[in-house]
């Protein structure tokens, strides 16, 4: 029945598989909502779509999929708002505009170029300064018809407003791409779990308990065994300054979520590239850094390195020595960079710069192939696939 | 704000202002004996919803609360081997009986009862990843087999399951095929105003409005770590109504006065009250 807006649906990247196809199937045998538009859309929602980052896009999928259904039963539509603005337009225009409004080809022509625009509106949702209302470049907005006002005019119909649920799109802050709070991130460094009994034995080994018992001639022997905890230990490695200080928001985002998440998290920081020395605290870069081989060999090859940086600098101060803008380097930052590779088999780049520049900066090309393509986008999916590079050794 | 008119039916309860998407979620769920996922930010009333879903259908309510410790098997049924060695050890009669030492869950529980009962499953994402996993087969068939005993538990009655989960966890895509799924959005001031009532019929009007326009404004604040959520919001009007502060405190443009009255039922930790003090501030001196 509605096969054509499942595979919609997967196209747009809405996961939905037959299984809740038939149960939307079912559900509608059932009766339980009643025969309007909106209530199929809720029914449809709830069973097609159980992830809320995912409503946005099923809410387009679905305004454009059932796009011209909300009109059966109803009024003709284009009539009203039509109408109504016709109205609105004679009573509120002076006869200098009214005139204007002839010039640019009279109502019929206006009117038209109006809905088709309306159309186009909901259909893309973000746009220049074509839109009717904005900012009075368009020649609607200046004759008081704003986008509100024609809504509003819309209204006089009941299925108009039943559209509007999902054109509202209150969903959108839930699209995964998009959102990147403390919580999103915290829930994807969730994926670096690594479970081990360390410490304390305070829960009871069921297993351990019998099996010495049975060894004991029968008498009670219990046994306890450590709980299990996460044991993954992270050594995080921030760029600051200088071009990071536009990205300060996102990376102390990530820290924070970092640092709740993780009881073994170690931060050191560094200026563009890690050279010979490492930082723990930025305001006392000059006199109290810590030389990097002392950090490889305090934190060994167990933990997962995570270097964050935009990784945009002259490409001298990663090829040549003395490159770096802070200081004399002995060696070049490639050196420092492929040792703490070598050091560390779980590593990662997290870089907040977008993706799509990445191509445009030498230096970043040339960070991303020291690190074999282990560099990722400061976004929600690029932490996600990020912490599962992670878990696999290189 | 009725209870429900169609037999069977959930549609809100006169404590809980119910959504026309969440009604439909849950008549489907009820409908198709299928678990029903709710999410939502914290505080808005997905722990409650199964109490009320519960008394509007008329049913009993068994809950299921999930720590981080909690294993699938546990809410089936437990098999205590250590106190049947004991009794072994101490020659009692009962321990011929293996039944003796299994303890029922709560899924048993709720399969097992006579009438249909509103099965909640509160938090779910608090416990193993693969905690999901292993309830697959039991939510949907409705039975499972008890190894020590050889026999098969059926639901007498489907329960009606309503799960929650803070979204601390993924759930599996194979888990969350068989479920319903309803997010609750945060209240917009319209239904807020509806819930309130719904709990405090007597509040006088003006102190609602102007307690909404000053909770709207903290929940905008950026940066907050915790916004609050209804249900601070209904613990924050309680005090209001206790201690009897009148309406015109709440809008007072005294510039000393910048932190609302009983501020605490609101605002949880120490960096979002200085953070609200200093965007107030701002605020005031800017009128």
């Amino acid at each position: 029945m509605f096969a054509g807006f499942i595979t919609a649906l997967r196209n747009e990247d809405v996961p939905v598989s037959l299984t809740e196809y038939l149960t939307l199937i079912g559900a509608l045998k059932t009766g339980v909502v009643s025969l309007s538009v909106e209530d199929f859309y809720f029914l449809a929602r709830a069973t097609l779509v159980k992830d809320e980052r995912r409503i946005d896009r099923f809410d387009r999928v679905f305004a454009v999929y059932f796009k011209g259904l909300e009109a059966i039963g109803g009024e003709i539509l284009a009539d009203i708002p039509e109408e109504w603005l016709r109205k609105l337009a004679e009573r509120y225009l002076t006869p200098e505009e009214m005139a204007a409004v002839q010039s640019l080809g009279g109502w019929d022509k206006l009117m038209d170029t109006l809905r088709q625009r309306l159309a186009e509106q909901k259909e893309r949702h973000q746009g220049g300064n074509k839109w009717i209302g904005t900012a009075g470049t368009s020649p609607f907005g200046a004759y008081g018809y704003n986008p509100e006002g024609i809504r509003i005019g819309q209204n006089g119909s009941r299925h108009r407003r039943a559209v509007k649920v999902w054109d509202k799109r209150e969903f959108r802050d839930l699209d995964g791409d998009v959102e990147l709070g403390t919580r999103s991130i915290k829930l994807a460094l969730r994926r670096l779990r690594r479970w081990g009994r360390e410490g304390e034995a305070t829960e009871l080994d069921l297993g351990g308990t019998i099996g010495a018992t049975a060894r004991n001639g029968g008498s009670l022997d219990l046994k306890l065994r450590p709980e299990r905890r996460n044991k993954v230990k992270v050594l995080l490695l921030l760029d600051i300054g200088g071009s990071m200080d536009d990205h300060v928001e996102e990376t102390a985002q990530l820290f924070s979520a970092a640092k709740s998440e993780f009881k073994h998290l170690e931060t050191f920081y560094f200026h563009n590239c890690p050279y010979e020395r490492l930082w723990r605290s930025n305001r006392r870069r000059f006199d109290a850094a810590t030389p990097t081989p002392e950090v490889m060999r305090t934190y060994g090859p167990d933990w997962s390195l995570i270097l964050v940086g935009d990784a945009t600098m002259s490409p001298y101060e990663i090829t040549v020595p003395g490159g770096s803008v802070e200081h004399w380097n002995e060696e070049s930052g490639q050196v420092w960079l492929e040792r703490l590779l070598r050091h560390y088999p779980r590593s990662a780049w997290i870089n907040p710069r977008d993706q799509q520049l990445w191509g445009f900066t030498q230096s970043l090309k040339l960070i991303d192939q020291l690190m074999a393509k282990r560099m990722f986008p400061l976004t929600l999916d690029g932490i996600d696939d990020a912490l599962r590079a992670l878990r696999h050794r290189k | 704000m009725t209870n429900s008119s169609k037999a069977g039916g959930f549609a809100g309860t006169d404590s809980y202002i119910a959504t026309r998407d969440l009604e439909v979620a849950v008549n489907a769920s009820v409908a198709l004996g299928r678990p029903l996922l709710v999410k939502g930010e914290p505080g808005t009333g997905k722990t409650v919803l199964a109490a009320e879903v519960a008394r509007a259908l008329g049913q009993d309510l068994i809950q299921w609360h999930i720590k981080s410790t909690t294993k699938a098997a546990q809410g089936l049924y437990e098999y205590d081997a250590v106190a049947r060695l004991r009794d072994g050890q101490l020659g009692e009669a009962k321990v011929h009986d293996i039944r003796n030492y299994i303890i029922r869950g709560k899924l048993w529980e709720a399969f097992a009862s006579e009438r249909q009962v509103v099965l909640l499953i509160d938090e779910i994402d608090k416990a193993d990843i693969e905690f999901p996993n292993d309830l697959l087969q039991e939510l949907d068939r409705m039975e499972f087999f008890v190894y020590e005993t050889k026999e098969t538990v059926t639901a007498k009655h489907r329960p009606v399951v309503i799960i929650t989960s803070n979204n601390e966890k993924e759930l599996p895509d194979a888990f969350l095929r068989r479920c319903f799924f309803h997010y609750i959005r945060f209240p917009d001031r319209e239904i807020m105003e509806r819930i309130v009532a719904a709990h405090y019929p007597d509040i006088k009007a003006n102190l609602v409005r102007e307690a909404l326009t000053l909770f709207y404004e903290i929940r905008d604040v950026p940066g907050l770590r915790k916004k609050p959520a209804t249900s601070e919001l209904l613990d924050w009007l309680k005090l209001l109504m206790v201690e009897d502060i009148p309406a015109e405190t709440l809008k007072s443009k005294d510039p000393k006065v910048v932190v609302p009255p009983l501020y605490g039922a609101l605002l949880k930790n120490e960096q979002d009250l200085h953070l609200f003090e200093r965007v107030a501030f701002m605020a005031r001196r800017g009128q």
